[in-house]
């Protein structure tokens, strides 16, 4: 298998700082905007933000949330096994708020598919945007495009991309790996 | 771990000690799902269950149904009573005939023990019991479980007591085996004749007197005297049964520490139980009632996964 590093940890560093900026231009003070990190790899980028947001840009007040979509997705009883749920944890109506799903890898497009279905349990939201750090574009099975990208990648099919955060998997990092080649 | 072992459900007895906490992990999930402003997920869209019941139930299918509808499944509810089953028809036929309409999950209660046992080997669905006679209650031992689990943790060890009809109940049987599975102490107490002899078989503790057995118990289930079972007379009289076997404040007011109070309903007050106890803090009676949707959605999502 081979596994090219795509992006390091410094500059993964210099791309939140870019995303945090770009939700604060559109978002200014988050009195109307929710962040939603969707489980259970989007969650790591989503508190990385708040944090960044808080901390460095004096957002106070921010609210994050954590939506699972197992129970909403469309490929149950289609693949081998059932997928575990995560934990989900919205503790505030999305009624009316502009709601920001974040992700770490947007590829088929069929997650955020089901996140939107999902979060339609918890209101009526006023307008949902998408921020991933990875784009895979050429992938889409559905019109589905995000608002904030951290990095267009074109990987094929056979190849699989893989982000890891410091707090779960001991660095920040991003590769392309392909089982095929050596 | 994320599939069950088995393809129906068709007692606790069939299960590993891994079905039972993924059951419960994905019930703590939907827990969450029924506390969202709208208590549905798209799961079961493609999915279509019959409710068959051969005896009476109220709660139990309500919360089938319930559960059933809140995985967004199709659902045909059939009552013995107002079928071909009074005109003669047989077991799987009713249910073969039931199935030609493509049913993909059975859910059953039935009067004679083993009845969804015989069906799962005659049928292609996955079956789930409801109540086969005296023999099991599987998603009722699953609710109970999980309402001790949310209340005081991890059941290993803890001193689990279980009061009534021991001899009639599926609900009694079905609980063992599971408190069991997961390490608890089980401690039967009744009447001896309605304490069937087989039970310590089942590595369970035999205790006649309740002020005894109640004295270290982490939790007290309060069986139903089921008076449609009772064919003769069992003890000399309900004013005596409650002198001996009720749980009254007296009771409870000479105890240390009073355990978490359960029945699985319907309560016969002033029976089994007081009133006053019924509605008090200690009781989780009605968090039974919850639980018992979300415990039953988990039970019919994993079933699903599984075809």
């Amino acid at each position: 298998m081979s596994s090219n590093l795509l992006l390091d940890s410094k500059s993964i560093g210099v791309i939140l700082h870019r995303l945090a900026n770009q939700l604060l231009e559109t978002h200014l003070d988050f009195k109307n905007t929710v962040l939603i990190g969707l489980q259970p790899r989007g969650v790591y980028l989503a508190e990385r933000l708040a944090k960044l947001l808080s901390e460095d840009y004096a957002v106070s007040d921010l609210r994050l949330g954590y939506l699972d979509i197992t129970f909403f997705r469309d490929d149950f009883r289609r693949s081998e096994k059932p997928l575990s749920a995560s934990k989900t944890k919205i503790d505030f109506l999305v009624e009316n708020q502009k709601v920001v799903f974040i992700d770490d890898v947007l590829y088929t497009g069929r997650s955020i598919q089901s996140a939107l279905s999902a979060i339609q349990s918890f209101g009526r939201p006023s307008s949902v945007e998408l921020m991933v750090l990875i784009d895979r574009r050429f992938s889409r099975h559905l019109p589905i495009q995000p608002n904030y990208r951290g990095r267009q990648v074109d990987a094929i099919n056979e190849e699989r991309v893989r982000v890891l955060w410091k707090e779960k998997d001991g660095e920040d990092a991003v590769y392309i790996e392909n089982k095929n080649l050596k | 771990m994320s599939e069950l072992s088995v393809k129906h459900l068709l007692g606790i007895k069939y299960l590993t000690e891994d079905d039972i906490q993924l059951i419960f992990e994905t019930a703590d999930h939907f827990k969450e799902v029924l506390s969202r402003p709208i208590k549905k997920v798209p799961s079961l869209r493609d999915v279509t269950i019959a409710n068959i019941f051969f005896e009476n139930s109220t709660r139990t299918k309500l919360s089938f149904e319930l559960a059933q509808k809140r995985l967004s499944a199709d659902v045909v509810n059939f009552s013995a009573g107002q079928s071909s089953v009074k005109k003669g028809e047989t077991l799987v036929d009713t249910v073969n005939n039931i199935l030609a309409m493509k049913v993909d999950m059975v859910v059953m209660r039935h009067p004679n023990p083993g009845a969804g046992v015989f069906l799962s080997k005659h049928i292609d669905a996955s079956i789930v019991n409801a109540g086969d006679g005296a023999h099991e209650h599987p998603t009722q031992a699953l609710l109970d479980a999980f309402s001790i689990r949310e209340r005081l943790g991890d059941l290993g060890g803890k001193k689990v007591l279980i009061v009534g009809d021991i001899l009639h109940s599926r609900v009694a049987l079905s609980n063992i085996f599971l408190l069991k599975k997961l390490g608890a102490k089980v401690t039967v107490c009744g009447p001896q004749t309605l304490i069937p002899k087989y039970i310590t078989s089942l590595g369970v503790e035999v205790e006649h007197d309740l002020d005894r057995a109640l004295v270290d118990a982490d939790v007290a289930n309060m069986l139903r005297i089921q008076n449609e079972r009772l064919d003769q007379s069992y003890f000399p009289s309900t004013r005596e049964y409650v002198m001996q076997y009720g749980l009254t404040d007296e009771r409870l007011s000479r105890l240390d520490r009073v355990p978490l109070i359960m029945h699985p309903g319907p309560i016969n007050r002033g029976v089994e139980i007081t009133s006053s106890i019924a509605d008090s803090e200690h009781a989780i009676i009605l968090d039974q009632v919850s639980n018992g949707v979300a415990v039953r959605m988990a039970v019919m999502y994993l079933l699903a996964g599984k075809q």
